[in-house]
């Protein structure tokens, strides 16, 4: 069992073979995270450094709890902002991270690029934990392994993504991967944030959010950025909460057991009101223990593949 | 000095003169005669035989960034005409987004005294309005005493249409055009061409309606006040289609292209290559076609490399931060050559009068002559020579091409001007006994 690729950038381009074997992969390490010991030595004297660019909090924490439950020596190292502002440059200070010989770096970036620029000038393995607007593909893995764990398959389902998708780096880790896998995927949400191109990625786009919940067997609801750059795209949080947020009553009045996904933090009442944060359709939580199996097994697939 | 340059062709399709091996003779740097020589006239003179070699008109590239004052670290007016003269440009005119701005005489009187020894001339594009704010025009015919041949607030399009149609105005007096580059603002921040690659990649899009919006406002305001535009770099199909229906109502607009927008789409992008990154950004094959057919119909006036140093340390960056542009003058007649000669869309001729007499024209510059007693202005090319790129032996200060290692063909090989001559990597003056 191993990937092709000892870098994972983005699901862009992966395999089905691949994306298979991460998931049950996962799958396995899931169990360890049920036991009351959780710690296997796969990872013994592996050093991984969680570089930080961009604040994060549950990534973060659930890449190390991921490498620690593994074994791995792990090093956090957050600086806010870019390259550009601190000083030294990103490839210096990437220069010297690996002087000290590490092993695995993953990076989360403001920039879009950026992990693909670090397998040009380190020689560890990369694992992009999100890269400005582009990529988050362990986001998207665990969000395919949750479908699959609730749902059974992945192949024929319909699965629409809701929100800010021209600003989502989640949502286009997620189209790749689960168009991939065969599943049949749409988008939905006010217009000025559905990019321009969408549908050259054959996915439809569907802007009244009751179609959406009626003609879908998954919702992964996007969270929405309430910073005023994000705000310039729709005219108040109201008006988005009205005719794109997930209500009860909403999902009572299209009469159907929709599954809801969202890769938090959740704003309540805004994307999702509190009762559906709550109810029966999400696996919020859920997600968040995949996260750590998901992470797990591709750090293990990757670390152990050289 | 006397030498003779032996069994060349001569092009110059300005004065419809096309003579094949001919011997051009030069005294001091004039011309002294063209065409068969005695023998009794080559005695004892040195001589270079460009058999083969086709001479023309030196060639003059209307858009350049040569960095002095402000960032001697990429470039100074010296390195950039070593480097001009190198990718066989006897004349660039540079733009005025130094650090100062060259928004006052002393600027272009400075700038003109850093290149009065050089082969090549350099004339400055003045800033058209103080400190390329575009709140106030710049003072206008100081800088035109001074030596500057046009005006632009180039790196952004003038501000308002308030400063612009002042701009316009105010320029016409000295029949001088105004450079635009052409980039609605608002609709400004991105990092490449907004269209499917920016989406895959994940990175913000530079909308091509933003460059055709500006394209369209300065048409009409060209129109409005009889003033001149010229469209620096244009990139996109809109802005071409725009550009053609003002000439045939005969507004005053003319236009250039870079190589690189006529040679690379956004796909090259797919690397987060920086030295990918500029602005405009590049665009995709529709574009590129209509660039193409636009050239062809003289819709394009000339062709500009917008050559735009930079340093490693800037270019080596994120993507989303790194600075835009590229050298250029090193690869412009490369790129021309390989992509629009070779592949048979634009002949020798055609190619000429965009790389130097339209360019020319649009400066009120003086064509070179090819008469006896006029001052020797040519640039001697191989168009079938095949080389690689390579950049470590750039003149330039700085190497942010994306054609390193790009296998070109078709060359300048010589360039002579102001009693001088370049070949063969030697600095030859040709003044002296």
């Amino acid at each position: 069992m191993a990937l092709s690729s000892r870098h994972l950038l983005g699901l862009q381009g992966v395999s089905k073979e691949d994306i298979q074997t991460i998931l049950d992969t996962a799958h396995t390490f899931r169990e360890i995270l049920e036991r009351p010991i959780k710690k296997v030595p796969t990872l013994q004297g592996k050093t991984i450094v969680n570089l930080f660019y961009e604040s994060s909090t549950r990534t973060r924490i659930s890449f190390e709890l991921a490498e620690k439950r593994l074994s791995a020596d792990t090093i956090n190292f957050s600086v806010s902002g870019s390259s550009v502002s601190k000083g030294e440059t990103f490839k210096d200070t990437i220069k010297n991270i690996e002087a000290m010989k590490v092993d695995m770096v993953v990076v989360r970036h403001a920039a879009a690029g950026t992990p693909l620029y670090l397998t040009k000038i380190s020689n560890s393995n990369i694992i992009n934990a999100g890269d400005g607007t582009h990529e988050h593909p362990t986001q998207a893995l665990l969000d395919m392994y949750s479908i699959r764990q609730k749902l059974g398959r992945l192949d024929g389902l319909k699965i629409c993504i809701v929100g800010d998708i021209a600003h989502s780096r989640v949502a286009l880790s997620n189209i790749f991967g689960l168009k991939t896998m065969g599943a049949k995927v749409s988008v939905c949400g006010p217009s000025t944030m559905i990019p321009r191109n969408i549908k050259d990625l054959g996915v439809e786009v569907i802007y009244n959010i009751d179609e959406a919940i009626q003609e879908n067997d998954v919702l992964n609801i996007l969270r929405i950025q309430l910073e005023r750059k994000a705000r310039e795209y729709f005219p108040s949080i109201r008006e988005y909460a009205k005719y794109f947020g997930i209500t009860q009553e909403r999902l009572d009045k299209n009469g159907k057991d929709v599954l809801i996904l969202h890769p938090g933090p959740i704003n309540r009442g805004v994307e999702l009101s509190s009762e559906v944060a709550d109810g029966s359709n999400q696996i919020i939580l859920y997600q968040v223990t995949n996260g750590v199996a998901i992470r797990m097994a591709v750090l293990y697939l990757l670390g152990t593949l050289n | 000095m006397k030498v003779v340059l032996k069994n060349v062709d001569v092009i110059h399709p300005d004065e419809k003169i096309n003579l094949k091996g001919v011997s051009v003779l030069l005294n001091d740097g004039l011309i002294s005669k063209m065409g068969e020589l005695t023998k009794n006239e080559i005695e004892g003179v040195k001589e270079f035989d460009f058999t083969g070699k086709i001479l023309v008109p030196g060639l003059f590239d209307m858009h350049a960034h040569l960095r002095e004052p402000g960032r001697e670290d990429e470039e100074t007016v010296t390195t950039g005409c070593n480097s001009a003269a190198a990718g066989g440009f006897t004349g660039v005119a540079c733009m005025p987004n130094t650090e100062p701005a060259i928004d006052t005489a002393e600027i272009v009187k400075f700038i003109k005294e850093q290149a009065s020894n050089h082969l090549v001339d350099v004339y400055p594009v003045a800033a058209a309005s103080l400190g390329r704010k575009g709140e106030i025009i710049s003072p206008m015919a100081e800088l035109v005493d001074a030596g500057a041949v046009a005006f632009s607030d180039d790196g952004v399009a003038i501000k308002n249409s308030s400063v612009l149609r002042r701009a316009f105005e105010y320029a016409n007096m000295f029949n001088a055009p105004i450079i635009e580059h052409c980039e609605d603002e608002s609709l400004a921040d991105g990092a490449m061409n907004e269209g499917i690659n920016s989406t895959l990649l994940g990175l913000p899009g530079l909308p091509s309606v933003a460059e055709d919006i500006i394209v369209s406002r300065d048409i009409l305001m060209a129109e409005y006040t009889g003033g001149r535009i010229h469209i620096a770099h244009i990139s996109t199909k809109n802005s071409v289609n725009l550009l053609r229906e003002a000439k045939k109502k005969g507004i005053k607009v003319t236009a250039e292209v870079t190589p690189h927008h006529f040679t690379l789409t956004d796909d090259a992008v797919k690397s987060y290559e920086t030295n990918k990154k500029m602005n405009p950004p590049l665009r995709t094959q529709e574009d590129i076609d209509a660039i193409i057919k636009g050239l062809k119909d003289g819709t394009i006036d000339c062709i500009a490399s917008d050559h735009a140093p930079h340093s490693l340390e800037e270019k080596e960056s994120e993507f989303q931060f790194a600075p835009n542009g590229i050298v250029g003058f090193e690869t412009t007649v490369g790129l021309a050559f390989s992509e629009l000669l070779h592949k048979n869309k634009l002949s020798i001729e055609e190619l000429i009068k965009k790389l130097s007499i339209n360019p020319r024209k649009i400066l009120n510059l003086p064509i070179p002559k090819f008469e006896a007693g006029a001052l020797a202005n040519f640039t001697i090319v191989d168009t079938n020579l095949v080389w690689t790129v390579d950049i470590s032996k750039f003149k330039s200060k700085s190497k942010n091409s994306p054609f390193d290692k790009r296998l070109l063909t078709g060359k300048a090989i010589a360039v002579v001007n102001r009693q001088k001559m370049f070949f063969e990597d030697q600095w030859i003056d040709l003044s002296g006994a």
